[in-house]
């Protein structure tokens, strides 16, 4: 995190300015030998006059150290205290991670140690002692490290209000990750309240590089944006981007890479440490089996993801630091934070998606400003191959993606407002002013305040029938505050805003065994629903089999097998960004351009263009074609695969009404393809993609829909519907999945405007389904459908064939399944003696 | 043997019942998990669990409390499409003893509404009567432990070993299946001809599976389980069956 000594004096370099910093601090700088940065200087300085203040500078910039230095400048010339407890916490630090908030809290206690402060430094997650919590709580350290789930909690304590009265400063690190979500929500109201228990306190606000800054400013900013100094940190030397066409050759489909690892090792070892990112952690599982197949040098080569045990993640990060490895393999659990020793490589598998995560992820090569990262991307198949150009011109001009809106959820306000009646009793006008000054919530509506304090009270159902079981009841003085001091615990117990798909845990050990042996990670639910006992996969590098599932445990042996019979998910879980998808439709569009490309994908253009047709920009492409008995129709919108799974259910259900017999469909991120029993190329396309589709087709679909059940549970359980942790019993995920589905049902059937019903919708039409993208795709290609009628299939559209046959039964297929079961049957059912029959068939 | 009803008003209705013999005695298995004995003009439903959503209220659980109304209007449903002599409750009515306090008045008048022109049976179950507690003394119809119709005898509680001609309810069966790398989880029937277990009727009752230790030594031989779908009972073999 700190300056780092500059390996040749930098003829540029600023020399501190004399009086800019305490002798003490002055004399450690020049001890280190390192000039402090200008960016550095101004966040003192606006330190000094009091101000909140944004430092956005890339990674290297010695950025944590800006953030932390005005408050131990302060501190360093605080006089003792008088009172023997101590004061209350002076500076509160943020991180989304809590192994970011560990190592900052280490990393810290350098610089204070050597200039010998007397200041104390400590961290806190859900893993800190109960010991060790008690004691945070009676003598508060000056500078506390913490996740926006303690500060949630935080803000649920009785004396809340007192503890946090002497704060000073409260450092939000890496917002650009958090803001724009529902932990950021969480995290912008605890701010708010902050605010409210001390005044004067200044908010600093660390990010790495965005397209927006202004955004940023306003959601930490308590009004307006400009209540927010911005400093902006040097950019670093430019990175050297690479595209790695490996063995010379571009696969039409697959998201793997599988053809590239002979030239990744090969890049390994060029290198000190490489990361090696790819999309999904059973990408970076594929990976990893990949290279270990072909490492005959066995150069120590590690995996590392969010679904490995934690004990084994920190091993890996270890052996970083150390210098241990040559190559880590991981998702975006090392996206983030803290730089694991020497990297000075890093390499993404598959198209980045995204150019602000491309940036950050070559951010993480070589954490020095002044020398440039090197980064290869190596894309798997051909249409990744012009995202990847796309992803690598967007690096070098430092164009970068913009996020969605994202406006402060209610479900999240809810557990906030149950969370400050814990705490204190409160009005709800100084509450609504209150929460009106944290950003994300600037433009709440009064009456969606009341509704969502009423919700907190007594579930706001129209049906009232707990009015004598509040939540939170209002007192003679007008003030609400908690019923039970059980409620209030029950809540503490289910602070947060972190929802992911119910997870299990993973041990080695037969199903019989009552006692789980080894945790060797953990993964969602959905994935050991598809698997039957038996069935091997790939975890953690090694082939496991599947032996079943008791409680939240799945219990698995090790396999001999070498390959797994289950393969993993292919896709990617970050959609295509607008940004990079524009790029790449005008890369195609721009035939001069095309030389540059690779020798295959150049070609295979050509084809495009000789046997259909390359789309202008603002057009779309739409070939229908016969193959086999079926008729097809393929899309390339490049608008992302959530967008387009969006439109090709909608599309089928017209289909279905016009009588077309759509049989399935297929979507990745550039293209999709639906087929049917009936040809599709006489229909009046501009009435196909009509926008009205967004009105009721979509409304319709939603409420069937998985999705929006998955969608309900998350927000119900934020909002403290349903809870997740119970006093005294451990509730499974799986039990909770199940009854949430018969809640949803009933609310939906009873109440279909229910607070939680309304943000569900809201939160799946954002997140899962994307429509506001499919809403300006259609307006954007109305009257622009370019339509070709096809004898057979094109070339543009192979990637997408190919993806058939991978997808799973969709939506309606669940009767299905129960009816190939019900086939199986009249083999077995005969010892009934034919007293099994159905009516009506 | 096939004792069915050739045509019966069943095949009319938009429900794929699925009729079998248990012990000579031939039940309707509906869609909506009640059992239909046409010849008796009776219909069983089990474990309707009324009050369920408001019963941790008062611990600050405010789970959306319309899942009596759900329930009844499912069980209102059947009595419309059958012409429904006797209706049996078959325990578990209410989630718990003091749940009929908390009813909803106009839900408790469509309860009271359930035995007029026809009579009225609840079979007590663990959750109605606790500590001397009963939900069901203030309720019109009449209360007992267990009643025989068809050569049936039905009760809350299936008896632990083989138990031939019994109907009972209390274990809430659900089965999961698979196929296409996807699987569906379900509410169920369980019979193997000589005893039936009904599945949970209430909207907020949650299921066991078929496979846990709870149904084992009750059946002579594997069973069939009689899968609810949207518009048909389907019958699943046990070796189909996986857990959950």
């Amino acid at each position: 995190m700190a300056a780092r000594p500059r390996r040749k004096p930098d003829a540029e370099a600023p020399t501190t300015p004399p009086g800019a910093l305490p002798p003490r601090f002055a004399d450690w700088f020049a001890g280190r030998g390192w000039a402090i940065r200008p960016h550095q200087l101004e966040m003192i300085e606006a330190g000094r006059r009091g101000e909140h203040a944004l430092l956005i500078a890339p990674t290297g910039g010695g950025k944590t150290l800006a953030g932390f230095l005005p408050s131990l400048i302060d501190l360093s010339m605080r006089p003792p205290a008088n009172d023997p407890r101590g004061r209350g916490v002076h500076t509160l630090y943020i991180s989304p991670l809590k192994a970011l908030a560990v190592d900052v809290a280490r990393n810290l206690e350098v610089p204070v140690a050597e200039m010998r402060l007397p200041i104390s430094i400590e961290s806190r997650s859900g893993d800190t002692n109960t010991a060790k919590r008690q004691r945070q709580k009676l003598q508060p350290p000056d500078i506390l490290l913490t996740t926006p789930e303690q500060l949630a909690l935080f803000c649920a304590w009785e004396g809340a209000r007192e503890y946090f009265a002497d704060l000073k400063c409260v450092i939000l690190d890496e917002i650009h990750v958090l803001h724009a979500s529902k932990r950021g929500d969480l995290l912008n109201l605890g701010l708010a309240r902050l605010q409210a228990f001390a005044p004067t306190m200044r908010r600093v606000g660390l990010s790495a590089t965005v397209d927006d800054p202004e955004r940023l400013r306003d959601w930490m900013s308590p009004s307006t944006p400009d209540r927010v100094t911005l400093v902006q940190g040097k950019a670093g030397a430019e990175p050297i981007v690479d595209v790695m066409i490996a063995g010379g050759r571009i696969p039409w489909s697959g998201h793997h890479a599988e053809h590239a690892m002979p030239d990744v090792l090969k890049q390994i070892e060029t290198a000190k440490t490489a990361l090696v990112f790819v999309n999904t952690r059973w990408q970076a599982e594929f990976a990893f089996q990949a290279l270990w197949a072909i490492n005959d040098d066995n150069l120590p080569i590690a995996l590392h993801h969010g679904s490995l045990a934690a004990e084994q993640r920190r091993k890996v990060e270890a052996a970083m630091s150390r210098g241990d490895l040559r190559a880590v393999i991981c998702t975006s659990t090392l996206d983030l934070g803290i730089d694991w020793g020497d990297v000075d490589l890093v390499i993404q598998l598959s198209a980045p998606k995204g150019s602000s995560r491309m940036v950050q992820r070559i951010g993480r090569a070589n954490h020095r400003l002044d020398e440039p990262s090197r980064a290869i991307l190596v894309p798997a198949n051909r249409f990744e191959v012009l995202e990847c150009f796309a992803a690598r011109e967007a690096v070098a001009e430092n164009a970068l993606d913009g996020d969605p809106a994202h406006p402060g959820t209610l479900d999240t306000l809810a557990q906030h407002v149950m969370g400050v009646a814990c705490s204190e009793p409160f009005d709800a006008l100084e509450l609504y002013d209150e929460v009106t000054g944290a950003g994300a919530y600037r433009d709440l509506l009064w009456e969606d305040w009341e509704q969502v304090v009423d919700f907190v009270s007594t579930g706001g159902y129209a049906l009232r029938s707990y009015d004598k079981f509040r939540r939170i009841v209002k007192g003679a003085d007008g003030r609400w505050k908690v019923r039970t001091a059980d409620i209030a615990r029950r809540h503490r117990m289910n602070t947060g805003a972190i929802t992911a798909a119910g997870t299990i845990n993973i041990r080695v050990g037969g199903a019989k065994r009552s006692v789980g042996g080894r945790k060797v990670g953990e993964a969602e639910e959905w994935y050991f629903e598809q698997l039957t006992p038996g069935d091997t996969f790939l975890f953690g590098g090694e082939v496991w089999r599947f032996d079943g599932i008791k409680g939240l445990d799945a219990f698995v042996t090790p396999a001999r097998d070498k390959d797994p019979k289950i393969p993993s998910w292919g896709g990617s879980k970050f959609p295509l960004s607008t940004y990079l998808a524009s790029r790449v439709r005008r890369m195609i569009a721009d035939e001069q351009d095309w030389g540059r490309l690779p020798a295959d994908v150049c070609e295979w253009l050509g084809f495009q263009r000789d046997r259909s047709a390359i789309p202008s920009p603002k057009e779309m492409l739409l070939e229908t074609f016969p193959r086999g008995k079926r008729h097809y129709m393929v899309g390339y919108p490049f608008e992302g695969r959530l967008a387009h799974n969006t439109l090709a259910m909608l599309l089928t259900r017209r289909l279905e009404r016009l009588g077309v017999g759509p049989l399935g469909f297929v979507c990745n991120d550039y293209a999709f393809s639906i087929w049917s029993m009936r040809p599709m190329a006489d229909l009046d396309l501009d009435a196909l993609f009509s926008q009205d589709m967004l009105g009721d087709d979509l409304e319709d679909w939603l409420n069937e829909s998985f999705m929006m059940k998955r969608t309900f549970k998350a927000c119900a359980q934020i909002a403290g519907l349903i809870e997740r942790r119970m006093p005294g019993v451990e509730k499974s995920g799986r039990q909770v999945t199940f009854s949430t589905d018969l809640i949803y049902d009933v609310l939906r059937k009873h109440q279909p405007d229910h607070l939680m019903l309304r943000t569900a919708r809201i939160d799946a039409s954002a997140g899962l389904l994307d429509v506001q993208r499919l809403a300006l795709m259609l307006e954007r290609i109305r009257g622009r459908i370019r339509h070709i009628d096809l004898p057979r299939v094109s070339p543009f559209a192979v990637p997408v064939m190919l993806e058939i046959g991978r997808e799973r039964v969709k939506g309606s297929a669940e009767d299905m399944v129960l009816a190939e079961n019900e086939a199986d049957l009249v083999a077995e059912a005969l010892w009934m003696d034919g007293a099994v029959d159905t009516v009506g068939e | 043997m096939s004792a069915l009803p050739a045509e019966t008003p069943l095949s009319r209705t938009p429900c794929g019942t699925l009729w079998v013999e248990v012990s000579r005695a031939t039940c309707g298995l509906r869609c909506s998990g009640a059992l239909w004995l046409e010849g008796e003009g009776a219909l069983i439903a089990g474990d309707l669990h009324l009050e369920k959503g408001s019963a941790r209220a008062h611990l600050g659980a405010l789970l959306p409390p319309y899942d009596t109304r759900s329930t009844l209007d499912a069980l209102e449903a059947e009595l419309d499409r059958l012409p429904v002599k006797t209706l049996i409750l078959l325990g578990d009515s209410f989630h718990d003893p003091r749940a009929v306090r908390r009813l909803a008045p106009d839900d408790a008048a469509r309860i009271a509404a359930l035995a007029t022109g026809r009579t009225l049976i609840w079979v007590e179950g663990n959750h109605d009567v606790r500590q001397g507690e009963s939900a069901l003394e203030t309720l019109p119809g009449e209360v007992v432990e267990a009643v025989t119709l068809s050569g049936l005898r039905f009760v809350h509680e299936p008896r632990a070993g083989l138990s031939p001609g019994e109907v009972a309810g209390h274990l809430h069966p659900a089965v999961r299946v698979s196929s296409h790398g996807r699987s569906v989880r379900r509410r169920a029937f369980l019979t193997d001809g000589r005893r039936l277990i009904l599945p949970a009727f209430g909207a907020y009752a949650g299921g066991l599976n078929a496979l846990d230790p709870a149904f084992r030594g009750l059946f002579e031989r594997p069973p069939i389980a009689a899968a609810l779908s949207n518009d048909k009972v389907r019958a699943l073999p046990w070796s189909s069956l996986r857990p959950d």
